[in-house]
């Protein structure tokens, strides 16, 4: 790869952080990957961005990256969120990483909410940013308390959760953030990624980081690690579906939004991840000239490009 | 002071020895009334026993140490139980309670009644106690309570709103329907007419044959001298003397 | 017939106030031992150090457990002890509120002991819930509730079947019946009483209410100033009581 270091901003040590911090940020992480799915608390920083803007993934992202790793970020699936954009930007500035949108080609993705449809590879980082680590805070506020619950593998209370979607909804309702157990021993918050995803953890080829910098607590799933989602023998887990394609590129089987499109209710389902959709459809797109056939596809994803951020 | 079992009375089920019992009242200046100096009773089966005296004079001390209710403070009180001979005295707590359950008997003058348990679980309850079944207790209890004629409207209710006649009926199908070897009776028909005061003298006389010892506090003259073969009589301050 | 449980010099101090002194007695399978004595005389400690949360400062709790062994209470590790305390021990606490989730419904208060001991079917748990409302006579249609929207009475009956659920062998119950009125009190005393029997539980019962105590406890330990100052059979402690103080006790409770 080559690093251009035209656009470094002057002053900036690489990836912002100095070396001790991400050196021992770092440690943190072993410690994370040796334990597959236990919290280690870490010293977060200040970034020059608020808490709940990622400034736990950009920590764990700038403690890791390299001169020659390649960056991705997304936000809600999409690269050109604004706080993708930003994010980006900010890595380009401080490290002069290259970036990229694609899947395929990013060594690093730093993620909010999705994980890319396509596979991932070994090799691949995904950095998760997370709001709150603890999976049992809901039913536990103290800390120590949830800290011994976890020592003890004290789950039981957390399918009162499950049980209670059960009761009120007729099957569990909980859609994102959908807690997992972690190499049969830790109980893990995915962060708010949508259950679509959830199966995704699994067993991945690829490393993945979660990193909280308010609460100053990452852990890790290092890759082949088994990833359960939490259900009941007769309520099995199960991942949304929408009876639709996508409008753009007809997939079937990947995360789709609702987009309200006019005044009138009209609405339509596109895949969440751009990079996903923009591939199959240029993909297709060959197909088609291939054949000579004109697509005649009447809306394009790009008008919805700048339309942006549909956090 | 302690005995061995083998100088007990032979053939005798029940033996109290040189019972000692006060009383301290400690809220009124630590007064001590001393109630038994040393009353000694060995008793038989197929015995029915009378307690006699004035009132204070420690006939009803005396059975309520026998049923452990009263803790004594000298003597030893060897009860037969299930082939052993056991003193109460120093019996562990589990064991009085289990003693109560297979061997000695106890009708109280006054039913302790729960609300919301009706005449029939009350009753049948120290016979389910014991290991009999539910039906087979219900059973026995309800041909005690056509024997005793408390009327059958009564068998499902609470005896909390039942006469004194009637919650005396329940206290002693309670206490008759198990076949306990020793059975106390506490003045069992202080409350009855004169018919269901007939039952009871037969269902005694049938303990009687059965051969079960029966010690009693009998205020009517005439049960009394049905009923009993020997009488332990009671005085102020002195030492009981039995007749028999 | 063995022990359930043997408490030997139990003693627990706050700074210079003995909360407990040396307090020794065993309690035997199926029985019910009343702790009384009045507000501060340590009952409540006692019952929180035999349950280990608060630590005791001296003294042994030795349980049998169903499996026949053998435990320290004290010397157990902290997951074995709160194994214990999620399946063969249960705990009814004086405030509903302590003992129970108000933010989940009824029947996840009931399933979350079952859920604790492993069970991960929910029709089971479920129809195991509407089960031991039944037993403690809360309505079925009242599954989904919160407790929040329960009288007092139901709370502590709801308490009583979270606790139930797992077929424990011990329980503590720390004035269970306070702040009930007293219609109330019976019902729940009455269904005590039932479920102790057909279940052969074992229970430590601290009140401070003679009633109560008369009513379901076979033996009685009286504490003042954190020392056991008579014990024996209910009966003989109540009809016959020597210490002064329980006769003091005694003679001051209103219905004998």
């Amino acid at each position: 790869m080559i690093v251009s270091t035209d656009n470094l901003e002057p002053g900036f040590n690489f990836a912002y952080l100095d070396e001790q911090t991400k050196r021992s940020i770092r440690r943190s992480l072993l410690k994370a990957i040796a334990i597959p799915g236990h919290q280690i608390p870490f010293g977060s920083r200040e970034m020059p961005m608020s808490y709940g803007w990622g400034t736990g993934g950009i920590q764990l992202t700038a403690s890791i990256i390299g001169k020659n790793d390649k960056l991705k970020v997304i936000d809600q699936g999409a690269d050109d969120t604004t706080n993708a954009v930003n994010i980006r930007r900010f890595f380009k500035k401080v490290c002069g990483v290259s970036t990229t949108e694609k899947t395929a080609e990013a060594t690093i993705i730093q993620t909010r909410h999705r994980i890319p449809e396509t596979p991932l590879r070994a090799g691949q980082t995904m950095v998760y940013q997370v709001p709150i680590p603890e999976p049992l805070r809901w039913l536990e506020p103290s800390e120590v308390e949830t800290r011994k619950m976890h020592a003890l593998s004290e789950y039981g209370a957390m399918y009162v959760r499950l049980y209670e979607d059960i009761t009120q909804y007729g099957y569990i309702a909980t859609a994102y953030d959908y807690p997992v157990m972690v190499n049969d021993r830790y109980m893990m918050r995915p962060s708010p990624i949508p259950r679509f995803d959830n199966p995704k953890l699994h067993m991945s080829e690829a490393l993945q980081i979660f990193g909280a910098g308010r609460e100053k607590r990452l852990y890790a799933l290092p890759p082949y690690t088994s990833v359960k989602s939490l259900d009941f023998e007769d309520y099995p887990f199960t991942i949304e579906s929408w009876g639709k394609a996508c409008e753009f590129c007809g997939a079937t089987n990947s995360y789709l939004d609702e987009v309200v499109v006019d005044n009138h209710g009209g609405r339509l389902w596109i895949c969440s991840d751009t990079d996903y959709c923009s591939q199959r459809q240029s993909a297709q797109r060959q197909n088609a000239a291939a054949v000579s056939v004109v697509n005649t596809s009447s809306v394009s994803p790009e008008i919805f490009k700048n339309g942006g951020n549909r956090s | 002071m302690p005995r061995s079992t083998a100088t007990l009375p032979a053939g005798s089920i029940l033996h109290a020895h040189k019972l000692y019992k006060g009383f301290t009242l400690h809220n009124q200046g630590g007064i001590h009334f001393p109630v038994l100096q040393g009353a000694s009773l060995a008793v038989h089966p197929g015995d029915c026993w009378a307690l006699t005296g004035a009132s204070g004079s420690g006939k009803s001390t005396f059975m309520r140490s026998l049923y452990a209710n009263y803790r004594t403070d000298q003597g030893e009180i060897w009860v037969q139980h299930q082939g052993e001979w056991k003193n109460l005295t120093t019996c562990e707590p589990h064991e009085i309670l289990e003693i109560r359950i297979y061997t000695l008997g106890y009708v109280s003058q006054f039913l302790r009644v729960i609300p919301r348990v009706s005449a029939l679980d009350v009753a049948a309850e120290p016979l389910i106690d014991s290991g009999v079944e539910v039906t087979v207790a219900q059973a026995k209890v309800r041909s005690l309570f056509e024997l005793l004629n408390l009327p059958s409207r009564l068998w499902s209710l609470s005896p909390t709103t039942f006469s004194g006649g009637e919650k005396q009926r329940v206290n002693i199908a309670r206490a008759f329907a198990v076949n306990y070897p020793i059975l106390l009776l506490d003045e069992p028909t202080s409350s009855l007419d004169a018919a269901n005061r007939e039952v009871v003298v037969q269902l005694i006389q049938e303990k009687k044959e059965q051969g079960c010892a029966l010690i009693g506090i009998f205020h009517d003259e005439e049960v009394k001298s049905r009923v009993c073969n020997r009488a332990m009589a009671f005085s102020l301050n002195e030492e009981a003397t039995i007749s028999g | 017939m063995n022990t359930l449980l043997d408490v030997q010099n139990l003693s627990k101090a706050y700074g210079s106030v003995q909360a407990c002194d040396r307090i020794s007695f065993s309690l035997y399978p199926g029985q019910i031992l009343g702790i009384i004595g009045e507000s501060g005389s340590g009952k409540t400690t006692l019952l929180s150090a035999i349950a280990h949360q608060t630590p005791s400062d001296s003294g042994q709790i030795i349980y049998r457990n169903s499996a026949n062994q053998i435990l320290h209470i004290n010397q157990i590790s902290e997951s074995e002890r709160r194994q214990l305390m999620r399946s063969e021990w249960g705990f009814v606490r004086q405030h509903a509120r302590d003992g129970l989730r108000m933010k989940v419904t009824a029947g996840a208060n009931i399933g979350e002991r079952l859920l604790d001991i492993g069970q991960r079917h929910y029709g089971r748990i479920r129809a195991e819930s509407s089960e031991w409302l039944e037993q403690v006579e809360i309505p079925g249609h009242r599954i989904d509730d919160l407790p929040g929207t329960f009288s007092g009475g139901m709370q502590q009956r709801l308490q009583l079947a979270r606790v139930l659920v797992t077929r424990p062998r011990l329980v503590l119950m720390d004035e269970p019946t306070g702040g009930l009125d007293v219609s109330v009190q019976a019902k729940l005393l009455d269904l005590m009483r039932q479920i102790v029997r057909s279940l052969n539980l074992s229970v430590i019962l601290v009140t401070h209410d003679i009633g109560v105590v008369r009513l379901l406890a076979h033996r009685l330990i009286v504490m003042r100033h954190g020392k056991v100052v008579e014990q024996g059979l209910t009966d003989q402690v109540l009809d016959d009581p020597h210490h002064p103080y329980t006769q003091s006790l005694i003679s001051a409770t209103l219905v004998p």
